[in-house]
């Protein structure tokens, strides 16, 4: 009978590390979804970018009330985390503050968890009226309802409700402690909750039900915020790092050039070419190349792994100058959208083994209005805290639309024939080019 | 005006300091040109020994590119190489980001590898050689702001150039409140030039004249064929003619002496 609370908790913890660690299982399968690409060059710098935007969020800062708020809030996220260690060894063992003989620095250690909890938990509340009843803008975006609208507050509750817990379990723990309750040794300091403990009652039965469930409500809830991660803008806390590690390093207005495309030109602009060959690797069962992105598969694993890092900020849409003058084009949704089909392909792939052709794609929910409002201006990449580009995937899409639908529209068709056959984006004759000299 | 190509420095058996990269804007908008001419009255008066490809350039294939066409980019990128390749030039400088983002970032891949750089960064380099002189003449204590362009500023990085020649011209440099990095795109970027735009509630040009007219400048400076356009149709579109020119900085350079 003794055990029974050690077994239901290492039951808990298998549980909730299990479940936690086939998701991870999962979302690594989907980012590998994406095609390969390359980004195992400058280690060093990789690193460094990743310490400072990640660790150091360097690019938090630039919005400095919602920055130092979020700044505080994760660093109490970890270093209250700590705590865990503790509360696991304790739930294992059936020991209580196992740390305690660490005295002073045990103390210290409480007392700092305590003020950081504190200062979280106002964050906290401060993020969820600048959500709620200030309606930033930028979470009132019509991409935010339902679930990413939920989502947000379900983690703010959260928070709020771990840090509650965490101070309550402290403030009746310190009352036992006073009262000389068994098994309730005299450690930590308690700068927060010894304005709590007050509002306790003062019995020792009712003191321990309250640690206790505190106790237990609280580390169940830190499994239950573990798992809700996999489905939560949320987890971002995780891909914030390998995201910002593997951000491309080249000047912003790099596009990439499609090798495939390059292979086709040179053979048409090579005079020696013979037209009749066929390239060495091309077998007749082999699918052509599609050229762009119509699909998730047709992405890199780096803008999938983007897809489910973004936190649904909407720094990028606040200052897309597209979405500012009311057009449809909004960064944060391309995004949006783009994790929910790699979920839709992901969970196709769980049902039938392999991916089942479902008759859906990207243009499902993204459409041609949003991808041609955009002006390539890197406005949301430069703003994107976790460094995600989402302008990529745009250009992707154009690709598609263009190089595989022919669907541009009617104008840049015009412009497209243009530089064809003069040389320039509008109709003037080639020879004239040099005019300006004498007009 | 002395505008020599490189064919025919090739005939006399020399080869310039520096290609001009004239562009499709600087070649045939009526706007543009303007900006070529005071361009290239500035180099001629540092004597620097440029040419320009004239009839033998072609589209630099950025709109193209960015347009999501990429097979009419690279048969525009490999067609320009070639023939840059052909003279072996080594330095390009022009005065249209996009031109120069495309031939900086995109060429090398494909076989061009080249010193490009944008006309703000050259006449930089002039100033800083001593090889060029700038002065405020008729522009001077004139309050101005500067618009960065998307594809010379958050694309690459440059921002002191552009800054640093107006400041030589006894001006008051005004910024706007989104400016540099935080720079509010003037619209026409990303193949948008040659479109309408999709439906909205405003156009981006007047939002960003908006921003502009908000520091009360005499004078918009721009660095961008495309962004120029843009900024004279929202001063149009406020008329605003009267109190607020635009200007590139290779004009306000060119035409202060007058
Ligand atoms: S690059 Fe496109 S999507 Fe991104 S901010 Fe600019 S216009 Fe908006
Ligand atoms: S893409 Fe970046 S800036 Fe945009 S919502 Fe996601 S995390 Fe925020």
């Amino acid at each position: 009978m003794h055990y029974i609370p050690n077994i239901l908790f290492a039951i808990l913890l298998v549980v909730g590390i299990g479940f936690f660690t086939k998701n991870v299982k999962k979302l690594i399968r989907n980012i590998k979804l994406g095609k390969d690409i390359d980004r195992s060059d400058n280690s060093s710098q990789r690193w460094k970018n990743m310490a400072n935007v990640a660790l150091g969020q360097s690019k938090m800062v630039s919005r400095p009330v919602a920055g130092i708020l979020h700044i505080i809030v994760y660093l109490g996220f970890i270093i209250i985390n700590i705590e865990v260690i503790e509360i696991i060894i304790d739930g294992l063992f059936g020991t209580h503050r196992v740390f305690a003989f660490a005295g002073g620095l045990y103390s210290f250690l409480i007392g700092s968890f305590e003020i950081l909890a504190f200062l979280v938990l106002i964050s906290v509340i401060i993020f969820w009226i600048r959500r709620m009843i200030i309606r930033i803008p930028r979470f009132w975006n019509k991409e935010m309802t339902s679930w990413p609208k939920n989502d947000a507050l379900n983690i703010l509750y959260f928070e709020m409700v771990l840090m509650s817990l965490f101070l309550i379990m402290n403030a009746a723990d310190l009352n036992l402690q006073l009262l000389g309750a068994d098994h309730y040794v005299e450690a930590g300091s308690f700068p927060i909750s010894k304005y709590i403990a007050g509002w306790l009652p003062q019995n020792i039965d009712t003191l321990i039900f309250i640690e206790r469930s505190a106790w237990w409500i609280h580390i169940i809830g830190i499994f239950i915020f573990l798992n809700y991660l996999y489905y939560s803008k949320h987890l971002h806390v995780l891909l914030a790092f390998p995201n910002t590690y593997y951000a491309n390093l080249d000047p912003k207005g790099k596009l990439n050039n499609l090798e495939s495309v390059t292979t086709e030109v040179k053979m048409m602009l090579d005079p020696d070419a013979d037209p009749y060959a066929m390239p060495e690797e091309t077998k007749t069962d082999e699918v052509p190349e599609k050229f762009g992105a119509n699909d998730v598969v047709d992405l890199n694993w780096i803008q999938l792994m983007n897809a489910y890092t973004c936190t649904e900020c909407g720094r990028c849409t606040s200052v897309c100058p597209a979405n500012q003058t009311g057009k449809e084009l909004s960064p944060r949704a391309i995004m949006m959208k783009t994790r929910d089909r790699i979920e839709e392909v992901g969970k196709n792939i769980d049902l039938n083994g392999s991916f089942k052709e479902d008759d859906k794609s990207l243009f499902t929910t993204i459409s041609n209005e949003e991808i041609w409002a955009c002006t390539s201006c890197n406005a949301c990449v430069e703003e994107c805290p976790v460094q995600i580009d989402p302008l990529s995937i745009i250009v992707e899409l154009r690709r598609y639309l263009v190089m595989e639908q022919s669907s541009a529209p009617q104008e840049l068709n015009m412009m497209f024939t243009n530089i064809e056959n003069n040389g320039a984006p509008w109709q003037y004759n080639q020879m004239d080019r040099l005019n300006w000299k004498d007009e | 005006m002395k505008v020599p190509t490189m064919a025919e420095m090739m005939a006399e058996g020399k080869s310039p300091e520096v290609l001009f990269w004239v562009g499709c804007a600087g070649s045939y908008d009526d706007r543009a040109k303007k900006i070529t001419k005071a361009f290239v009255k500035i180099l001629n008066n540092a004597n620097i020994e440029f040419a320009v490809l004239g009839t033998e350039e072609s589209c630099s294939g950025d709109p193209a590119k960015r347009a999501g066409n990429e097979f009419l980019f690279q048969m525009q990128a490999m067609t320009n190489i070639e023939i840059l390749n052909a003279y072996e030039i080594k330095k390009i400088v022009t005065a249209c980001p996009h031109c120069y983002n495309t031939l900086k970032n995109e060429y090398p891949e494909l076989g061009g590898n080249y010193q490009v750089m944008h006309h703000t960064e050259y006449l930089k380099l002039l100033l800083d050689d001593g090889r060029l002189t700038i002065e405020g003449g008729q522009f001077a204590g004139k309050r101005i702001t500067f618009h960065d362009p998307c594809y010379l500023g958050r694309a690459n990085g440059i921002y002191e150039a552009p800054r640093d020649l107006i400041k030589k011209m006894d001006v008051e440099l005004v910024e706007m409140k989104r400016c540099k990095s935080d720079g509010l795109c003037c619209g026409a970027g990303g193949a948008q030039m040659f479109k309408d735009s999709e439906k909205g509630d405003k156009e981006i040009f007047v939002e960003r004249t908006e921003d502009a007219l908000e520091v009360e400048p005499a004078i918009i400076a721009t660095g961008c064929p495309f962004c120029n356009t843009m900024m004279t149709d929202g001063i149009k579109n406020k008329e605003k003619e009267e109190e607020v020119q635009v200007l590139d900085i290779a004009e306000i350079i060119a035409s202060a002496k007058e």
